[in-house]
């Protein structure tokens, strides 16, 4: 985004916040002393202040700040509201619409004819509690008779295009209601008339603008529209498009209604039509990302100036458009990413110097249309987050336990930040710390159907992508059938589609506890059966079609009968006496006709996975980790064993073609470097079973950056429960036995059975090891 | 419904020349109903339903009403009457409460009846709960009693079975 934007941008923006304050200044004359409406023309002025800073409009700001004090004396009461104060404000109110005027046909607000000069000495004579009346009256004589005679204000609108005469004079009309230079107490009576002599004074003055000044007629080149109507016109689109579906089925080839070449003409025409109907429907609820835009650069200063940061913003895309609805929903969390990109993201200048960076950050807003979704990315170069800072915080706080941790990919930490309960700031400031945290920010966009995710390198930056659909009336659907309906899932909540027959259904899922998983590249996912969601018996069928699905932060399998296709859905909304229920977001009609149901996967994760079977996701119940927690594993075909989690960093399975030898010794290649294994059966007295599926389970541990692998049959369990480890069954490789979960375990002496190897073993990296 | 349909125009005429004391007339299980004309947006035939699983019992499933998705209650059910036989197609009347339209699932349609002449008498203390729940009232007819039902407490029922199965 150029200067040239901004300042379209700020003079569009500051026209509507004077337009609202011509209107509050007016009910402000009727009641002198409300806070309210003083406070709320402050505001107004004082935006107009730290933005025309910012665009370095210095006459404007010195204009404006002296306004500013006087309002805030009149807010704080340590000013009365008189006639003479009255005035003045409105005279200062004209010279800014003046000097924004001056801006929209110079880009400078240096313009000599506008008297700002002669307004600011005023303002200080008043704040030095002077009496000025005479000055009122003599520096405004225009706006009488141009307030007299509103209807005429297009007669006085040429003139403002030469801009020669005090420009006062031209912005007038918008003004025109207020008695401004009455010197008596205000009444309420002449603000009515001329208002009621133009019914549409919008309108009047809208026109005015188109002539006067062409930039903004540009801007104003458009209707207000009530949103209810637009809305209105979106719902029946909607419903034609549904109309359309099921009259081109039936004129489908294959059908009778086919012969009929007119008919079959009519229904492509049909389609043409909607289509393009619907395109422009949607259309007129389409807002450029620019609104949001505009507002950064003042708070990105302010915040600079708060912080002692020192930035640069860039803004790119500013025409990228989006429904109106999400705009709006999307103005709060945009503004948390931003601050939390300067005030955990940007160093402070003097650090920054001593990383060898620019002093400035550099803050870059960037918003483009990717398939059909919006993508805005909030990029800083500053200190990037550091995914074990987080991991240990995350495990502080008691948002994941330290074995979940273990098993978490980077890129999975770093989405801890997004959990509640986690606050990454380490000390609140009064910046980030508003009890706003990033899990508020995910909340707020996965609620308009989109999502948040965050690439960050240490020492180099964070990028922030939010990618929210274009709409939230019309989405992409894959449509599944179970128990002879068709439910549709939204495209949103879609990983990946998996359909396991025969053998590999039985190789891949297994069943813990009667909570069926699936082991996919390695990970272990939940299989939640769409028939038993949906409060239905579970059908063992040959095949085993899995939608993985992701919702908040859970990733599971959803067990389907069938899979259709994917579809454009329109959203409709569900009867009260079905909201109760978590598994559906509402409804939609087919192109049949016939009405299908919108699954809720957060709705069906919450109801199934993580409340009805949180034994086998840890998520739930492991809130709070002790240092005495236990990762249980089975060995030996059924013998239990335990380690202490804080040993485990990781773990892996390997295929066992991946087991190579050194010397006596089994390794496998393991991130860049060899990993050690240790078989934990013979290293405790027992028998090794038989490998399962060609794969091995592994747990990795980890001391001052050596790695060995403990081959395991399979993790059962990680206990927090207080063990009491007994003498019996002490030996080599085994402290001792202790009861776990009611069943005898032996608690596995570390030292004993990776000690010999972690003296032998070579660091991660071979190279420079030694 | 913020497209108003021919149909549903006419109604809206039909309705506004009506008096409050006309009744839309049905019958459930051999008992004779009446619903406030003002409730009854339009009657339909058969229509297709779409089941909601987990669903109170009484939801029968989702009905398609010209691009609305209307919830279709089965009267007999939410008044704890034995369910219908599996040949017999309920009709549809389709009722506006509190803003939402829901389709009640009805065995028969009888007239639209002008009610002027009798007086609304309570509900005799005897008839079960679950009827007596949504009834406001009894017009005692020449040939029939009428059962004037409350068309916001009969779409009622969220509250009353929560649970999917649950006894009603």
């Amino acid at each position: 985004m150029n200067d040239d934007e901004i300042v379209t941008e700020f003079l569009v923006e500051s026209h509507e916040n004077l337009d609202q304050l011509d209107r509050d200044l007016v009910e402000l004359e009727q009641s002198p002393g409300s806070r309210e409406l003083l406070s709320s023309i402050f505001r107004t002025i004082h935006t107009i202040k730290g933005t025309s800073g910012f665009l370095a409009f210095g006459r404007l700001e010195r204009l404006t700040h002296h306004g500013e004090d006087l309002l805030s004396r009149l807010r704080d009461q340590k000013m009365t509201m008189t006639a003479d104060v009255a005035s003045v404000l409105l005279q200062m109110v004209d010279t800014v619409r003046a000097l924004l005027d001056s801006i929209e046909q110079s880009g400078a607000d240096t313009d000599d004819s506008v008297p700002v000069e002669d307004v600011v000495t005023v303002l200080e004579r008043v704040l030095a509690g002077e009496s000025i009346g005479e000055e009122v009256a003599a520096t405004t004589p225009a706006p009488v008779e141009i307030a007299e005679i509103a209807p005429l204000a297009e007669d006085v609108a040429p003139t403002a295009g030469e801009d020669t005469q005090p420009a006062t004079a031209v912005t007038m009309p918008a003004v025109a209601p207020v008695p401004a230079p009455v010197p008596a107490p205000a009444v309420a009576a002449p603000v009515e008339p001329p208002t009621a002599l133009s019914p549409t004074p919008a309108e009047a003055e809208h026109t005015m603008d188109e002539e006067g000044t062409a930039r903004r007629g540009v801007v104003d080149a458009s209707v207000r529209v009530d949103i209810d109507v637009l809305d209105g016109l979106v719902q029946l689109v909607g419903e034609l498009v549904l109309t359309r579906n099921q009259i081109l089925q039936r004129t489908d080839a294959t059908t009778a209604a086919a012969a009929d070449a007119e008919l079959v003409r009519a229904a492509q025409r049909l389609d043409l039509v909607a289509s393009e109907l619907q395109e422009s429907v949607m259309r007129t609820r389409m807002q450029p990302i620019g609104q949001v835009w505009s507002k950064m650069p003042r708070i990105v200063r302010d915040l600079a100036h708060q912080l002692g940061r020192e930035v640069n913003l860039e803004m790119e895309g500013h025409e990228t458009e989006l429904d109106r609805s999400l705009l709006e929903a999307l103005k709060g969390p945009l503004t948390h990413l931003v601050r939390n990109s300067l005030d955990h993201g940007i160093e402070p200048p003097a650090d920054r110097d001593a990383l060898g960076k620019v002093r400035a950050g550099r803050l870059h807003l960037r918003a483009f249309h990717e398939s059909g979704q919006v993508v805005i990315e909030i990029t800083d170069d500053g200190r990037g987050i550091d995914p074990a800072r987080i991991g240990e915080f995350a495990v502080t706080r008691g948002v994941v336990s330290r074995e979940q941790l273990a098993r978490m990919e980077p890129r999975e930490v770093l989405d801890l930040i997004f959990r509640p309960g986690f606050s990454t700031a380490e000390q609140v400031t009064n910046v980030s710390g508003r009890g706003v945290g990033m899990d508020v920010v995910r909340t707020s966009i996965e609620r308009i159907g989109g999502s948040v995710d965050m690439v960050s390198v240490v020492g180099q930056g964070t990028t922030c992508r939010v990618r929210i659909p274009l709409t939230l009336a019309i989405i992409p659907a894959l449509v599944v059938g179970e128990g002879g309906e068709r439910y549709a899932i939204p495209q949103a909540n879609l990983v990946e589609l998996v359909r396991l027959e025969g053998e590999e259904q039985r190789l891949a899922v297994d069943v813990l506890a009667g909570a069926p998983v699936l082991r996919l590249r390695g990970r272990l996912l939940p299989l939640v059966s769409l028939a038993e969601a949906l409060g239905g018996e579970r059908i063992d069928g040959e095949a085993l079609t899995v939608v993985v699905v992701q919702a908040d932060d859970t990733t599971f399998g959803l067990c389907v009968e069938e899979v259709h296709d994917t579809q454009e859905i329109v959203v409709k909304p569900i009867g009260r006496q079905l909201k109760a229920l978590p598994m559906y977001a509402g409804a939609t009609i087919m192109g049949d006709g016939r009405v299908s149901l919108i699954l809720d996967v957060a709705g069906i994760a919450r109801d199934r996975v993580l409340v009805s079977a949180g034994h086998h996701v840890p998520e739930v119940r492991s809130s709070r980790v002790d240092s005495r927690a236990l990762l249980v594993l089975e060995v030996a075909a059924g013998r239990r064993a335990a380690l202490p989690l804080t040993a485990v960093s990781r773990l892996e399975e390997f295929s066992i073609d991946r087991i190579e030898r050194t010397g006596s010794a089994e390794v496998v290649q393991y991130r860049d470097g060899i990993l050690p294994l240790v078989r934990l059966a013979p290293a405790i007295g027992l028998t090794e079973s038989p490998p399962r599926d060609g794969q091995i389970a592994v747990v990795v541990h980890e001391d001052a950056g050596r790695r060995v692998g403990i081959v395991i049959d399979r993790v059962l369990d990680v206990v927090e429960e207080a063990v009491v480890p007994t003498e019996v069954g002490r030996r080599n490789g085994v402290l001792g036995s202790a009861v776990v979960q009611d069943k005898v375990t032996d608690l596995v002496d570390l030292e004993a059975v990776v000690g010999p190897l972690m003296a032998a073993s070579s660091a991660p990296s071979l190279a420079g090891a030694r | 419904m913020t497209a108003p349909t021919l149909d549903r125009a006419d109604h809206e005429a039909q309705h506004s020349a009506a008096l409050a004391r006309q009744y839309c007339t049905f019958w459930v299980d051999g008992l004779h109903f009446g619903i406030s004309v003002e409730h009854v947006q339009e009657v339909l035939r058969y229509q297709q339903m779409t089941g909601v699983p987990c669903a109170p019992e009484a939801v029968l499933g989702l009905i398609n009403l010209r691009g609305q998705i209307v919830t279709a209650l089965d009267l007999r059910c939410r008044l704890g009457l034995p369910s219908r036989g599996a040949d017999e197609l309920p009709m549809n009347v389709i009722v506006r409460s509190r803003g939402e339209v829901v389709s009640l699932l009805v065995d028969d349609i009888g007239d639209v009846m002008d009610a002027d002449e009798f007086t609304l008498q309570p509900a005799p203390a005897n008839m079960p709960a679950t009827v007596q729940d949504v009834v406001t009232g009894v017009l005692p007819l020449a040939d029939s009693i009428l059962l004037v039902l409350d068309a916001d407490a009969a779409v009622d029922v969220s509250s009353t079975e929560p649970n999917p199965g649950g006894p009603s």
